[in-house]
């Protein structure tokens, strides 16, 4: 009974709902922070525990289970079901997410440590929501459960980044983050109603075989993906909507680790993996959703370039790489854009949480403020160099092959415009990510430079004070990930169509020309060498390397003026509307309520010189009346 | 006799009523005044039950003397309360409503 992998899958998307109702109301258990963790934690391994079983057991039997209650019935008729929809891909998705999400889970004990115990147990309880939103998000059989789930993670993400909701800044990226993904979270809605509108039905193995079946009518269907994209620009940060994710780098690092690389960012790329068979029959928004991608991952790629905040150019990273999944999904090979998702949740994860072990030491994001720092924590420095070769794209790391399936794939789209820029992209990454190596981790630490004038004396005083190396329940997840990304790097590199069937893409090779692999290895090391020459050797001087890209430059480190665009549209345009509409209502509607009650007043006051309270006056009145009575009988009746 | 003289002579009545009422100062002036009027009612009312031969209005009469001699009372025990408060019975003394 319980070898079925709808089962297993259902309990692992409802052990984390049971450790949030479980924190959730029993509050002294919260609040002792410590226990609620460990608590949280142990939900978390025994979902991941059975998500690794259904997918053992899903990859054997290899067709998909649909397990479902009714749910919203009408008029003898169904309008969603809730369960799980259990195939490749979701159960290769639910492993990703409820490992990320346990070694981020065991990863926080170490690093929430300072945390007072109800926060901590509060961030516990709002770990444990996301893990189920996000499963559930993963599992749906249907795209109502997709949308609510997708909703949820939304909130979750809003509250994990208002983590720290004393600091101003936090509680505003979170309001950002909410606000601007609400804003294509509006587009998901009505392209699923409209879509229901269309087809009659939310579930999507019913739309799937009714798309295979040529059933759904064309006419408007653009329309119905384009709104679903919209959605997923949203969710996954595509231009313009990728404002709030560098933002969102405000809440612990941990948090970004999960929500804003790993899993939650990339549910609009399983999005529309889900619906690639709905995309396959409108490719004119295909074509956009390529473009879309490719510029996204050019812009944030030069924007990574400038950042010195190491959290800034992680998140810039992932926004540039999802931009390379959204590429992928755009040339119409759904399935090479799901292996990159997979692959850049484990190395982004790992590098995230890197970041954080290196934030933790040295207190502060700054890059300037580190270097030097391999020495002093070694084993961050290995797992941090692996996770950056990865994205890279190296041969044996975890990002090589799903990278050239994409590259692949777009060229053999014949979008050539996107895949110009993709290689762009691939150059970029290598060298920001290296740049960020070589300054954090080698070279001399930066207060040891300064002080370098002032002679030895003082230097190991105001040298970063206590970098060492993380605690055990910190390095146990980074070593986790990195053997993780080494053992996918180096199975995918040897043996890529097992590589691809871990993503669940149908056998088949792609038409990748043979001088593809060459190339793109070579973009990719000629960016590492230009890090190296410029920040490591100091062969070329930074400072003229920047003077040379002196507009660009200038522009980038004004996020090309896309912040302040929404600022002067949420300025001018909302502002100024509300004032116009503000005083309209202030002097228009209020204006003339306001004479008629003046007239009214002004009247009264007027009149009440009648009333003089002698009765003979009131008599001399019913006298005058009963005339006009009898003079009123007499002429008009 | 006819019906024309009686009719008169309420007329007549009523206007003496009307003009007291009106020009009256002192409160039980007026009360006479009120008095008269209601009496020049009465004496129509049995000229009309005597003209045309119902016993409708001589019945209406007599509720009328009731309920007139119930309003002197009230109307009487108004004033005098007045004059223990205000110490005055002139109408045109008395403006609380005034607006």
């Amino acid at each position: 009974m319980m070898a079925n992998p709808g089962n297993l899958a259902l309990a692992a998307w409802l052990l984390p709902a049971l450790s949030f109702l479980v924190l959730a109301i029993v509050f002294p258990l919260r609040r002792l922070g410590k226990p609620a963790a460990w608590f949280s934690i142990l939900c978390a391994a025994a979902a991941f525990v059975s998500a690794v079983m259904a997918w053992r057991i899903q990859s054997v039997s290899a067709h998909p289970v649909h397990l479902v209650w009714p749910w919203l019935s009408s008029a003898g008729k169904n309008l969603a079901d809730v369960g799980v929809l259990v195939d490749a891909q979701s159960t290769i998705m639910l492993c990703l997410v409820s490992l990320v999400a346990l070694l981020v889970q065991f990863y926080s004990l170490g690093y929430l440590h300072d945390e007072a115990p109800a926060a901590l147990g509060r961030y516990y309880v709002y770990q444990s929501l996301f893990a189920f939103s996000m499963m559930g998000l993963v599992l749906a059989p249907n795209l109502l459960q997709l949308f609510i789930c997708w909703e949820l993670v939304g909130l979750c993400s809003y509250l994990l980044i208002g983590f720290w909701y004393q600091r101003p800044s936090a509680a505003r990226a979170a309001v950002k983050a909410f606000w601007i993904t609400k804003a294509g979270d509006v587009g998901l809605l009505i392209g699923i109603v409209m879509l229901y509108q269309l087809a009659g039905t939310f579930d999507l193995t019913e739309l799937h075989s009714l798309a295979a079946t040529n059933a759904i009518p064309l006419a408007g269907l653009s329309i119905i993906t384009f709104c679903i994209y919209l959605g997923a620009m949203g969710k996954s940060a595509q231009f313009p909507f990728h404002v709030w994710l560098p933002d969102a780098m405000e809440g612990p690092t941990p948090v970004s680790a999960l929500i804003h690389a790993a899993t939650m960012v990339t549910a609009g790329v399983y999005l529309l993996v889900r619906t690639d068979w709905l995309f396959a029959l409108t490719p004119n928004v295909l074509v956009i959703v390529a473009w879309i991608g490719a510029f996204t991952a050019l812009l944030a790629a030069v924007l990574a370039c400038v950042q010195d905040d190491i959290k800034r150019v992680l998140a810039y990273s992932t926004v540039s790489q999802l931009g390379y999944m959204m590429t992928a999904i755009g040339a119409g090979v759904a399935s090479a854009g799901f292996f990159h998702l997979l692959t850049h949740g484990l190395f982004k994860a790992l590098l995230f949480l890197g970041a954080g072990a290196v934030i933790h030491a040295v207190g502060s994001n700054d890059l300037p403020r580190m270097g030097g720092l391999a020495r002093r924590m070694p084993q961050t420095a290995i797992v941090f160099i692996v996770g950056t070769l990865s994205l890279a794209g190296i041969p044996f790391f975890g990002g090589f092959l799903s990278k050239e399936e994409i590259l692949g794939a777009v060229w053999a789209g014949g979008l050539t415009g996107p895949f110009a820029l993709l290689m762009l992209v691939a150059f970029l990454t290598a060298f920001y990510m290296f740049r960020v190596v070589f300054l954090a981790f080698f070279g001399t630490p930066a207060p040891m430079a300064a002080m370098a004038h002032a002679g030895h004396a003082g230097a190991h005083v105001n040298e970063t004070p206590h970098a060492h190396e993380p605690p055990l329940t910190m390095l146990l997840p980074l070593w986790v990930l990195a053997l993780m990304t080494m053992a996918v790097g180096v199975y995918t590199t040897f043996n890529e169509a097992g590589g691809r069937a871990l993503s669940g893409a149908p056998g088949g090779e792609t038409a990748a020309p043979g001088w593809l692999t060459p190339s793109a290895v070579g973009v990719a090391t000629a960016g590492i060498l230009l890090a190296w020459l410029t920040y490591q050797s100091r062969t070329i001087n930074a400072s003229s390397l920047a003077a040379m890209f002196g507009p660009i430059r200038a522009a980038a480190l004004r996020k090309f003026w896309i912040d302040d665009v929404f600022e002067g549209l949420y300025g001018f345009v909302l502002l100024g509307f509300s004032r116009i509409i503000g005083w309209i209502d202030r002097y228009l509607v209020d204006g003339v309520l306001n004479l008629l009650s003046d007239w009214t007043v002004q009247a009264g006051d007027e009149l009440r010189g009648i009333q003089t309270g002698k009765p003979q006056d009131y008599v001399y009145g019913v006298g005058a009346g009963v005339l006009v009575l009898i003079l009123l009988m007499r002429l008009v009746f | 006799m006819g019906l024309q003289p009686y009719l008169i002579l309420s007329a007549v009545v009523f206007c003496i009523g009307l003009f007291g009422v009106t020009t009256r100062r002192n409160m039980i002036g007026i009360l006479l005044g009120i008095e008269l009027m209601m009496n020049a009612v009465n004496i129509n009312l049995v000229a009309f039950a005597r003209y045309t031969a119902q016993v409708t209005g001589m019945v209406f009469t007599v509720f009328t003397i009731c309920i007139t001699v119930t309003e002197a009372a009230l109307g009487l025990a108004i004033v005098i309360l007045l004059f223990r408060v205000r110490r005055t019975v002139m109408a045109d003394h008395l403006d609380l409503l005034k607006g």
